[in-house]
């Protein structure tokens, strides 16, 4: 993986000593709140319902072991011994104090991390597959493309004060696990006539407008890739609107010039940028490309898995992945224990999966973006010892991308902007199914909750979407059906009238019980929705 | 009543105008009506706390309670971790809020 | 002449030659007439308007009526790439922690509204010992350093 150099320290050391500065300023009443809050929001720093808190960056989702552990020693030392994987390959800490905010950046850049531009106006971090290198089905590794773009975006000079925040994910791949198209800029690395280049995808999103990224450009050669984006992100920066906080983002505009025009006016721009010598050395990419080259897989590593243990053969069938190398696979390690908080992983079980990293996976983790954490490079010979050590830590929940795999917000359990709390509502729905024993049966299920219309937990794009809203002071829940995030991508569509706590966990039992008894061979609950429609459903909801 | 709320600049923690000083405890919070904006410019110059703001509430036992859920989810802590809220020993605290 | 003072007393300009002292007029202004050496471009104008005149500009203002409006980086940047070498000035809410990219998007001078702590600045500025990407100054960027 991706280490830094002198350069990336010194930047990475310079940006904890100019926020060290700005903090010391803010506290002596040098600046306000109003000019503190953007600079600390480009440092990670929120003021949230209970406290500050820190969003730090993990690019592109991976990290090593040294790294999960510097993580956990930050959740004990300035935190209450836990963090909070999120949606966006990140991790945040809750309850952080302004006045040592410095100093745990200061220790974040010891162990080459940082929590630059993980909110504010900016660039945010650039998101990616996160099988990217150990999928059986990519092109190449996308993370490459991902760290240039990081670089170029970090401290960029014209692009730190743009209308509002701009998401990028890069994949490299035809399956989409990086919900791409639901992002500012959806880069797919693709190839054409023996040519590596990058399909762009622009104005995707969620939140109160969300829309799928329409293909702006099909081929953009690699060695144009970071001029391309610059001219996509000068255009967004001049014309993009600032009038109207909840119609600033790039799909507004994208929407509003319509896609031809948008087009039109990025190619105009960047046509201008080709003399400027925007674009890095071709040998930078090539010298990325050495971090990410595979490790020393075993050749002739058994294909044998003992599944004499139930419980162990349904966790490989549910959490393991096909690995590009043989007798390796992609083990997932869920953090959806059943009535758990999605997402949340302890200090302790941060160490354990750093050193099941180590022993296991060459050192190296993921960070999904459905809140769970991936060991990308397993031998099948040592998944039954990965798997004990795990079920003992309480993270052997065989679960992913069922009904009990769900992604929440945090809600209004921590959100200042959140309208009603998703926890507790996912906590209710993974007791539920485990208790009634349908999740095996539903197959592959995506459910998805966001506390508030900002979309955080993503239920705009799940099979099964739930939207939190305050109905005259009260917690409401609505219901969405037939999102996806994936490579078929497409907006749920709500329901009708919401529920409350105890309705919408019925109402969410009872659109699966339409999917289990409409079903045909094969199908999932997407595919069964998509064919049936809404009116089954809203009969068995309603009716 | 009117009650002021912000947080401490240093530490972020919640706190609660009562009358003299800052608390960590909504119980402590005093009836601002008609004063919230001059209290709230005052503190805030002096850095004693960060963006405050008066929210509605009621007494409830005698006791000042935000009206709105989210005040009173803010004024205990995450109803998902009572170990980590303001009263942790406290079996009944999850209907003050809900 | 006491506003006067003040304006200069705030001005900062990292330029050796003489500052133009006549007042500049609105981007509409400048275009329909002939004589102006001075214009402000304001957030919502489109600066590129500008460039089959930069032989007669000594001073372009971009005013940032706001510091979060980021308009004004492009507007500066752009210019300079169009060959602009007159004066760049950010006028209005330019606070210190701005100054460095704005520095770095081509602006050599700043008229704040209100005055920059000269040690901040001096902080500010030489924050960065290396760029990661090019702009509009001469700084080389990392990744071509790594390849020199």
């Amino acid at each position: 993986m991706y280490l830094y150099d002198q350069y990336d320290q010194a930047m990475v050391d310079a940006r904890v000593e100019e926020f060290r500065d700005q903090a010391r300023r803010r506290l002596e009443g040098k600046l306000s709140e109003d000019q503190f809050k953007p600079l600390r929001l480009m440092n990670g720093l929120y003021l949230q319902l209970h406290a500050y808190m820190l969003r730090v960056a993990i690019p592109y989702g991976t990290l090593n072991s040294r790294q999960m552990h510097a993580l956990a020693d930050i959740a004990d030392k300035y935190d209450r011994g836990y963090g909070h994987f999120t949606t966006r390959q990140n991790i945040q800490y809750n309850w952080i104090k302004l006045e040592e905010a410095a100093d745990l950046l200061a220790d974040l850049a010891k162990d080459e991390m940082h929590a630059i531009q993980t909110s504010g106006n900016c660039i945010r971090n650039i998101s990616s597959d996160h099988f990217a290198g150990a999928a059986a089905d990519e092109l190449v590794d996308p993370r490459p493309y991902a760290e240039l773009l990081r670089q170029w975006s970090s401290f960029h000079p014209e692009f730190s004060y743009l209308p509002r925040k701009f998401k990028i994910a890069v994949i490299a791949s035809d399956t989409d696990r990086a919900a791409m198209r639901l992002h500012d800029i959806g880069i797919q690395v693709v190839e054409q006539d023996g040519e590596l280049g990058a399909a762009f995808y622009v104005g995707g999103g969620m939140g109160r407008t969300p829309m799928i990224a329409p293909c702006i450009k099909d081929f953009v050669p690699l060695d144009r890739l970071v001029t391309y984006s610059e001219a996509i992100l000068r255009v967004y920066n001049r014309f993009g609107r600032r009038d109207n906080k909840y119609k600033a983002r790039i799909k507004i505009l994208v929407h509003e010039m319509g896609k031809d025009s948008f087009t039109q006016a990025v190619d105009e721009e960047f046509a201008r940028m080709l003399d400027e010598g925007i674009e890095p050395p071709f040998a930078e990419l090539e010298r990325i490309r050495t971090f990410f080259e595979d490790p020393l897989f075993e050749t002739g590593a058994s294909e044998d898995i003992d599944r004499s243990d139930p419980d162990f053969a349904l966790w490989v069938d549910r959490n393991t992945v096909a690995h590009k190398a043989s007798g390796y696979v992609s083990a997932v390690i869920s953090l959806k224990p059943v009535g758990g908080i999605p997402g949340d992983a302890t200090s302790e079980q941060m160490r354990l999966m750093a050193d099941l990293a180590k022993d296991y996976s060459f050192d190296e983790l993921r960070v999904m973006h459905t809140q769970n954490i991936v060991l990308p490079h397993v031998r099948k010979a040592d998944l039954h010892a990965l798997w004990t050590a795990l079920d003992e830590a309480g993270l052997g929940s065989p679960n992913l991308d069922t009904i009990e795999d769900i992604i929440a917000c945090p809600g209004l359990d921590y959100c200042s902007l959140a309208n009603a709390r998703s926890i507790p509502v996912a906590q209710k729905i993974s007791e539920r199914f485990a208790a009634n024993g349908k999740t095996e049966a539903l197959g592959q299920l995506k459910l998805k909750i966001s506390g508030c219309i900002n979309a955080c937990g993503h239920h705009h794009a799940g099979h099964i979407g739930i939207l939190g809203v305050d109905k005259k002071g009260v917690e409401n829940y609505q219901l969405l059906l037939g999102g996806s995030e994936a490579e078929d991508v497409s907006l749920a569509k709500i329901t009708g009238p919401g529920f409350d706590e105890a309705g919408i966990v019925n109402a969410v039992e009872t659109a699966a019980d339409v999917y289990l008894r409409e079903r045909e061979d094969g199908e999932r609950f997407l595919d069964t929705y998509r064919r049936i429609g809404m009116a089954p459903f809203k009969e068995a909801l309603y009716g | 009543m009117r009650i002021l709320t912000g947080n401490d600049l240093k530490s972020g923690a919640v706190t609660w105008w009562t009358g003299q000083d800052w608390s960590l405890h909504v119980e402590d919070a005093v009836d601002v009506s008609g004063s919230e904006d001059e209290i709230a410019s005052r503190e805030e110059a002096a850095r004693r706390v960060n963006v405050p703001y008066a929210i509605d509430a009621e007494l409830h036992d005698g006791k000042p309670r935000p009206a709105h859920i989210k005040d009173r989810v803010r004024a205990l802590g995450p109803t998902v971790r009572p170990d980590l809220t303001l009263k942790p020993a406290d079996p009944d605290i999850g209907n003050w809020v809900i | 002449m006491d506003n006067m003072a003040t304006e200069n007393d705030r001005l900062i300009r990292y330029r050796e030659d003489e500052a133009v002292d006549h007042a500049a007029v609105t981007v509409d202004s400048f275009l329909d007439q002939s004589s102006a050496s001075a214009v402000r471009v304001e957030p919502g104008d489109d600066a590129r308007e500008l460039i089959p005149h930069l032989e007669r500009l000594a001073l372009v203002e971009v005013n940032f009526p706001a510091f979060g409006d980021g308009r004004g980086y492009s507007s500066a940047r752009l210019l300079r790439e169009a060959g602009y070498e007159g004066e760049l000035r950010a006028v209005g809410d330019v606070l210190v922690d701005q100054v460095a990219y704005m520095r770095r998007c081509g602006f050599d001078a700043f008229d704040p509204d209100a005055p920059l702590d000269e040690s901040d600045l001096e902080a500010a500025l030489d924050r960065w010992p290396e760029v990661y990407q090019p702009a509009a100054d001469s700084r080389t960027p990392i990744w071509t350093k790594r390849h020199a």
